[in-house]
C-alpha cells in the first residue's frame, strides 16, 4: 500500500517526529511503501542539518535522512512554513527538499492512505 | 490533477494562540486551488476562528478571519460548525462571520465517514 | 474509520469529542492519549462506555515509556508500531484528532 506521512512538530520539542518515524518504519518493514513524509507548520524544523543533538540521545535528522537514502522516501519541507522559521536550502538536511503545499495536497490524492502525527 | 477527491480540514484549535488554524486556512486555499472537494469544519476551540470582530492590532499579529470570507471566491462553501462546541462557549450561529452549517455532533460523524482525507492541524 | 488520538482525555477534549462525533470504528490512542486507557483515571469510565461503539487499540511502547502498561483498563487491546500500520491499512480513512 501507498502511505503518506504528514508531520506538523519540530524534533525533540513534541514526540510527533518520533512517532511518524517509527509508524514509517513499521511500515517499511510490512513491505509498504511510504513514499512521501510532508513537513509542516514547526515539523520543518526536522529538516536542518544544524540540530546537534547530546551523543547519548537519538538524531532525528539523520534518522529522517537515511530513511530517505535507504527507501526513496521523498522528504518534502513546506516552503512557506520553512522561510517563516529560517528553513532554507543551505542548512537542509540530505535527503530533504523544499517544495510548495501542493505536494501535501498530491499526498492527500495519490496516497492510499495519509496519516498525521501533529499536537 | 485527475484524481478528485473529498479532503475535510478538521479545525479544533483557536486562532492567535498557536500559528495552526492560519497555517490550516492556507492548505485549504491550496488544495482548492487543485480543484479538490474540500469542506471545512469547526469544533471544540476552532469554532473561535469564525468568531466576528476579531482585532489584532494590540497583539500586532495579521487578522486573517477576513479570509473565510473570501473561500468562497475559491469555490469553498462547505463551512461546517459543531453546535455542541458553539454552545458550550455560549456562541451563536449569529457570532460567527461567516454563512454555515450548524450540525449535531452524529451529523458530524456521519459527514466524516464520507471523506477520502481528513486533515488537521 | 481510524481515529487517532494523542492528547489526555483530562487535558484535552479531543478524545471526548471524538466519542461523540464518530460513528463507530477504530480508535488509536498514541503519545499522551494512552493515560485514557488506564485503570481508576477520571475518564476511564467515558471510555469503557464507548467500547461497544468502537474498538479502543492502545500504542504499546507509548504506555510502557510512560510507566503504566501494567493498568491497560479491561477491554482494550495493546498494539505496537505494526499493529499500528495494520490499523491503517484496514481502515479507508485514518484522522488524527489534533
Amino acid at each position: 500500500m501507498k502511505l503518506g506521512i504528514v508531520v506538523n512538530e519540530g524534533p525533540y520539542q513534541h514526540q510527533a517526529s518520533d512517532s511518524a518515524y517509527l509508524f514509517a518504519k513499521a511500515a517499511i518493514e510490512a513491505g509498504h511503501e511510504v513514499w512521501r513524509v510532508f513537513f509542516y507548520h514547526d515539523g520543518v524544523n526536522n529538516a536542518s542539518k544544524l540540530t546537534e543533538p547530546p551523543q547519548d540521545d537519538r538524531n532525528i535528522v539523520n534518522r529522517w535522512s537515511k530513511l530517505a537514502e535507504e527507501h526513496k522516501v521523498d522528504l518534502v519541507v513546506c516552503v512557506a512554513a520553512a522561510l517563516r522559521r529560517g528553513i532554507r536550502e543551505e542548512n537542509l538536511a540530505t535527503g530533504f527538499r523544499i517544495s510548495g503545499l501542493g505536494q501535501l495536497v498530491e499526498a492527500g490524492t495519490k496516497s492510499d492512505r495519509l496519516v498525521t502525527f501533529g499536537d | 490533477m485527475s484524481d478528485v477527491k473529498k479532503f475535510m480540514f478538521v479545525n479544533r484549535k483557536a486562532p492567535y494562540g498557536t500559528i495552526y488554524a492560519l497555517e490550516s486556512l492556507e492548505v485549504v486555499l491550496i488544495t482548492a486551488a487543485f480543484d479538490q472537494d474540500v469542506s471545512l469544519m469547526f469544533t471544540d476551540d476552532g469554532v473561535y476562528q469564525l468568531k466576528k470582530g476579531q482585532q489584532t492590532k494590540g497583539i500586532e499579529t495579521k487578522n486573517f478571519s477576513p479570509t473565510y470570507r473570501a473561500l468562497e471566491g475559491y469555490d469553498v462553501e462547505k463551512l461546517y460548525v459543531d453546535q455542541e462546541s458553539l454552545q458550550e462557549r455560549g456562541l451563536t450561529e449569529d457570532d460567527l462571520l461567516v454563512d454555515v452549517t450548524v450540525l449535531s455532533r452524529a451529523e458530524v460523524g456521519a459527514l466524516m465517514d464520507e471523506q477520502d482525507v481528513i486533515l488537521s492541524f | 474509520m481510524l481515529h487517532i488520538i494523542n492528547r489526555s482525555p483530562l487535558s484535552d477534549r479531543a478524545l471526548e469529542n471524538c466519542l461523540n462525533t464518530a460513528s463507530g470504528g477504530d480508535i488509536l490512542l498514541i503519545e499522551d492519549a494512552v493515560y485514557a486507557a488506564t485503570a481508576g483515571n477520571a475518564f476511564e469510565a467515558k471510555l469503557r462506555a464507548a467500547m461497544g461503539k468502537f474498538k479502543i487499540n492502545v500504542l504499546r511502547p507509548d504506555l510502557e515509556a510512560r510507566g503504566l502498561a501494567d493498568r491497560l483498563v479491561e477491554g482494550a487491546a495493546f498494539v505496537d508500531y505494526a499493529g499500528f500500520v495494520e490499523l491503517v491499512v484496514a481502515n479507508k480513512t485514518c484522522q488524527s484528532w489534533l
